[in-house]
């Protein structure tokens, strides 16, 4: 499976719903995620690309869309 | 050594529904519920002020008590929602109280200040005898400021909290308190003079729904205890979706968080104090050394946990 389809498995459970966001696609403007479903997401990141995300990187803007995650991950691995 | 001999609590008639607080922001009560698990919020009276219900907070628990008002060494009272820049209302509440003169201070930090007012208290109630620990705020007075924020304006409440901490007796004593502190999210919640509050709710709730359960977690571990041993949490109510988080996060079944948000909306520094008040109302005596503890998280960000065991 390619990394986004897994950032879209993801968002998927954490959203209690099938989704399929744009890269560019806002998370939280378009509904997929309300603010208390980012904890249980940057929780998936973590379990899931095995990395430890600490809370200086708690940022919003930094999981805002598929992209974003993407470019995060990146930079951490 | 340090207790809490008694808590008290004071709050507004004046039921405001989530219906009501929902309208509004172009909402309905179900929207509210869903977001935040208010049903009601109190606002207090125009010439009910925050040092008012502070000091009726106050003569509550020392009444509860049987201590009078003259036996106190110092009063602090947290608040942020104060009427004017200075001097805060810790003064005007002593008065109130009927103790000029004794030492009373002020902690403008918002939703944590009763929690570091609890864990200074701690530390200075023996040299200074009894501490009236208060929590006070008038937050209708911000929510009601133009433009009303849809996630900020349907969240706030009035009322008063209050705990006594002594150097000699109580019903919990007070072992340790792990506090922190952190200016970088100081632009994240703020409230400016005369104008709304600002909150960015999704940074409030990534940063604390991480670092309560590990500030819970680091005081319990300074005393080998697990959090499944704890009998009752007694927070901030700032939301209980975030409390629900909490209790997820520390793999605590939710009914041990004390939770009164449905009733009062997020009261800022009064919230813990009023729910641990219910809280020793409602609950039977705990057996000796059963742990609580006590907590909250709120703008600078500033958070902190305190431990307790029952006596």
């Amino acid at each position: 499976m390619d990394r986004r389809s897994k950032l879209i498995e993801i968002l998927s459970r954490v959203a209690q719903k099938d989704v399929n966001p744009s890269d560019d696609e806002s998370l939280f403007d378009s509904g997929t995620l309300d603010s208390f479903a980012l904890p249980d997401l940057v929780t998936a990141l973590e379990q899931e690309f095995g990395i430890s995300i600490p809370d200086s990187d708690m940022n919003p803007r930094k999981f805002e869309t598929v992209a974003r995650i993407g470019e995060y991950l990146d930079a951490r691995q | 050594m340090s207790f809490i001999k008694e808590f008290g609590c004071w709050l507004p008639e004046r039921v405001v529904t989530s219906e009501e607080a929902g309208a509004w922001v172009g909402s309905d009560a179900a929207w509210v519920r869903t977001v935040s698990g208010i049903e009601e919020r109190r606002f207090a009276k125009d010439d009910e002020s925050v040092s008012d219900m502070a000091a009726w907070a106050g003569l509550d628990c020392l009444h509860r008590a049987g201590m009078p008002p003259s036996a106190l060494g110092m009063v602090i009272v947290a608040s942020s929602s104060f009427d004017r820049c200075f001097p805060g209302p810790a003064a005007e509440a002593a008065l109130k109280l009927g103790i000029p003169g004794r030492p009373a201070l002020d902690i403008t930090m918002a939703s944590a200040g009763s929690l570091f007012a609890l864990s200074l208290a701690r530390r200075l109630t023996n040299p200074l005898g009894p501490i009236l620990v208060i929590g006070a705020e008038k937050m209708s007075s911000v929510v009601t400021r133009e433009p009303r924020e849809k996630g900020v304006a349907i969240l706030f409440g009035d009322g008063a909290g209050a705990a006594l901490v002594t150097p000699d007796a109580g019903s919990l004593e007070l072992l340790d308190s792990e506090l922190a502190s952190d200016g970088t999210y100081a632009a994240d919640l703020f409230l400016d003079p005369y104008k709304p509050l600002f909150m960015n709710g999704r940074s409030v709730i990534m940063q604390a729904s991480r670092k309560v359960p590990a500030v819970i977690r680091t005081v319990l571990q300074r005393h080998d205890i697990a959090p499944a041993e704890v009998a009752s949490f007694l927070m901030h109510q700032a939301n209980q979706n975030l409390i629900v988080k909490i209790a997820a996060a520390l793999k605590v079944p939710v009914e041990r968080f004390y939770s009164n948000i449905a009733r009062y909306g997020n009261t800022s520094s009064a919230s813990m104090l009023i729910a641990a008040a219910e809280w020793s109302r409602e609950t039977p005596q705990l057996s000796k050394g059963t742990p609580v503890v006590f907590s909250a998280f709120g703008a600078g960000f500033h958070w902190g946990a305190v431990l307790a065991r029952a006596v």
